[in-house]
């Protein structure tokens, strides 16, 4: 079968010329837990980041860095800039969610360590508008943003390359082994 | 390309121009008869079409505002978006997969074979599987499906190897690349498939057979087809007599135009095409129009649907290739043994990553969801499409305060599963992940169903004028010069995709009013 590169979005041979393919693909496998950049507009510093461990608790892919989550709230940050309903809903959800997490776990939302203790938090609130807008947005932030597909095994757009006609459209070869 | 005269009354008005009112406005056109298309939506072709899920969505489909109400799951995750169909010209076909089946004999006689089921208003078809041959045969020539005239299947692709091998373990035997109508060698001047996928977003090789690609232009080259795009129609004007005598359209810049007309077809979907006909209540016809019966807009049919997705330890690969590359057909029968009556077909059915996070398991979250996409390359997956009981309280009704951009109501679109068609679902997911299991998944997913893609019923076909809105031949049984032309006519919805369903009867249709036509009698 004809599999793909799933480390980034550069072609093999710019791998192989540049010998530096951790380097290359460092943009979409920073490792988890890295510094973001983002300056918050709308949200506090503190919220974003627990905005952004809020993202990655809903969609939790271990192969993403913190950069594809925080570009995500990045973008529901700029949004609420002037709209004051919109940095409400945010500042107030991240405030419900520090309060849930300091009465069930004595610690706010970003402190609390394991992820199952972070799910307890987030079940009791997952109906919310607010957590249902941070969900909405991830949904098309995350697996619409191109840069993440290759991670995905996704191959995107396929005309432009002839279609998969002479690449690997039936070429599967296990299943007689199953 | 022929220009008409919004006061040319001689003409037939054609709205919609997709499945139905592309294909009858070509083959009226052809008989030539002049014809002005209407549609809503703008022209795109197939150049423009975009390989991207999101993008094609935003630039296609369906968008106007629409509310939505009853039990069904597509109400609480898709409220705003009860159907997945296009406003373009060309419909609905620019979307479609290009499966194209033919209804079995028993699916147009249901009230008589499956008798009468609790809650469900079962009625036979005025017109017999033996009557419908002919028109199925000529459908079927004109959109080149394969697996008829002498056309090869297509090949399959990786997501068809996998529902094969696993079928074929379970001991099913009618599996098979489909009766698709998508080129798998050149043909009608369209060359043959590329496997590109994205099939839903508007086939960018022109193998798949679309009325944008394949009718419409034909019918524009005789000289008596105008087809306007961006022209939504608001209401459907008659006279004293009751006959109709135009349409009043809001054109490219919103502004009202009144198209005269001999007689005007209907084929704006299930949806728009009731809405279309309450929307012009008059004094004469306070219910709306061909609405004696008090059927227009009920009996709101959108299939049995669900999915099936499975994920394996090695590659699949599922979106390389045709969007639905094959299909199980044993299950297509009628077995009341089962717990149900009717059946269903299994047919491969693949989304990209943005897709599959939208659908797997609408408002899904967590790692269990977050595990699943991980395994997106590893993954195959069918949809399940079956006959679903039609039910006069599943009804398309004009909301009573919700406006849509031209000053109308929006429609409201009311579903609650039938028992029979929980039923059928449970069965099918069953089967569907029994398949998979035989070339052992790793694990299954039980999708309920995307937003409606097969939409039927709203203007039913019936032998009797009170039990129906139009006769066999789609005309209505209160007004001689007004048809209805889309799958809205279905009298019941049977177990097969629609589309091969309602290009016949538009065949027929149009065969139909020429004759009327000739005669003077419309």
């Amino acid at each position: 079968m004809r599999l793909i590169d799933k480390r980034a979005r550069v072609s093999r041979r710019t791998l192989l010329r540049t010998g530096a393919a951790v380097a290359v693909a460092a943009p979409v496998a920073l490792a988890a837990g890295q510094a973001i950049a983002a300056a918050p507009v709308a949200v506090t510093g503190e919220a974003f980041a627990t905005l952004v461990k809020l993202a990655r608790d809903i969609y939790p892919h271990d192969r993403l860095a913190d950069a594809i989550y925080a570009k995500v709230i990045e973008g529901i940050d700029t949004a609420a800039k002037d709209d004051a309903d919109a940095k409400k809903l945010l500042m107030d959800g991240v405030a419900a969610l520090d309060s849930a997490a300091m009465g069930m776990k004595h610690a706010s939302y970003a402190a609390v360590p394991s992820y199952d203790e972070r799910l307890e938090i987030l079940k009791t609130m997952e109906t919310s508008p607010f957590f249902q807008k941070i969900r909405g947005a991830l949904v098309t932030g995350i697996y619409n943003n191109q840069e993440v597909w290759p991670v995905f095994g996704y191959e995107g757009e396929s005309a432009a390359l002839g279609g998969y006609i002479n690449r690997g459209f039936g070429d599967i070869d296990w299943l007689d082994k199953v | 390309m022929a220009t008409f005269d919004l006061n040319d009354a001689t003409v037939v008005v054609v709205v919609g121009s997709g499945a139905g009112g592309g294909t009858l406005s070509n083959e009226l056109a052809q008989k030539g008869i002049k014809v002005v298309c209407l549609e809503a939506g703008g022209r795109h072709e197939m150049e423009d079409f975009q390989n991207d899920e999101w993008g094609s969505f935003g630039q296609i489909s369906w968008l106007d505002k629409r509310t939505t109400s009853g039990t069904w799951r597509v109400a609480k995750d898709f409220a705003g978006l009860p159907a997945w169909i296009v406003k373009a010209v060309g419909g609905s076909t620019v979307h479609w997969a290009g499966a194209s089946l033919r209804f079995q004999e028993h699916e147009f006689k249901v009230k008589t074979v499956y008798g009468d089921i609790k809650g469900a208003s079962l009625l036979d078809w005025p017109i017999t599987l033996a009557e419908m041959e002919p028109y199925y045969d000529r459908a079927e020539k004109k959109m080149g499906t394969t697996r008829t005239n002498g056309i090869p299947g297509l090949p399959g692709n990786n997501n068809y190897k996998v529902l094969e091998a696993g079928a074929k373990r379970l001991g099913y035997k009618e599996v098979h690349t489909g009766r698709m109508s998508i080129n798998s060698e050149p043909r009608d001047d369209r060359g043959s498939c590329q496997q590109i996928g994205f099939c839903f977003q508007g086939c960018k090789s022109g193998a798949k057979w679309s009325t944008l690609i394949a009718e419409i232009p034909k019918g524009e080259a005789t000289g008596n087809l105008e087809v306007r795009p961006n022209s939504q129609v608001l209401t459907i004007e008659h006279d004293d007599a009751g006959k109709v005598t135009g349409v009043v359209y809001a054109d490219k810049d919103g502004k009202q135009q009144r198209q005269k007309a001999r007689v005007v077809c209907v084929a704006g979907n299930t949806i728009e095409s009731p809405r279309l006909l309450l929307n012009s209540a008059s004094a004469k016809f306070p219910d709306g129009l061909a609405n004696s019966s008090g059927q227009v807009g009920k009996n709101y049919m959108r299939h049995m649907t669900a999915s099936v997705y499975a994920t394996f330890e090695r590659p699949v690969h599922m979106y390389r290739g045709t969007t639905m590359a094959g299909i199980v057909q044993d299950e297509a029968r009628n077995d009341p043994s089962r717990g149900f009556v009717g059946g269903y077909e299994l047919e491969t059915l693949s989304l990209g990553l943005p897709f599959m996070a939208a659908f797997l398991d609408p408002g899904g979250w967590g790692r269990d969801f977050a595990a699943a996409m991980d395994a997106y390359d590893h993954m195959a997956g069918m949809w399940i499409v079956g006959e679903d009981m039609p039910q006069e309280s599943n009804r398309v009704t004009l909301h009573a305060t919700e406006k849509d951009q031209h000053g109308l109501p929006v429609p409201n679109v009311h579903f609650d599963d039938h028992p029979n068609d929980v039923a059928m679902r449970e069965h099918a997911w069953t089967q569907g992940s029994a398949i998979y299991d035989a070339v052992k998944a790793t694990k299954t997913y039980r999708t309920p169903p995307y937003p409606s893609t097969h939409n039927m019923g709203t203007n039913r076909m019936s032998e009797n004028a009170r039990d129906g809105v139009v006769n066999k031949h789609g005309q209505t049984h209160d007004i001689a010069n007004l048809f209805i032309s889309d799958g809205s006519q279905f009298t019941t919805g049977a177990a097969e995709n629609p589309t091969l369903t309602i290009v016949a009867l538009a065949v027929r249709q149009a065969d139909f009013i020429a004759e009327q036509m000739g005669k003077n009698a419309i």
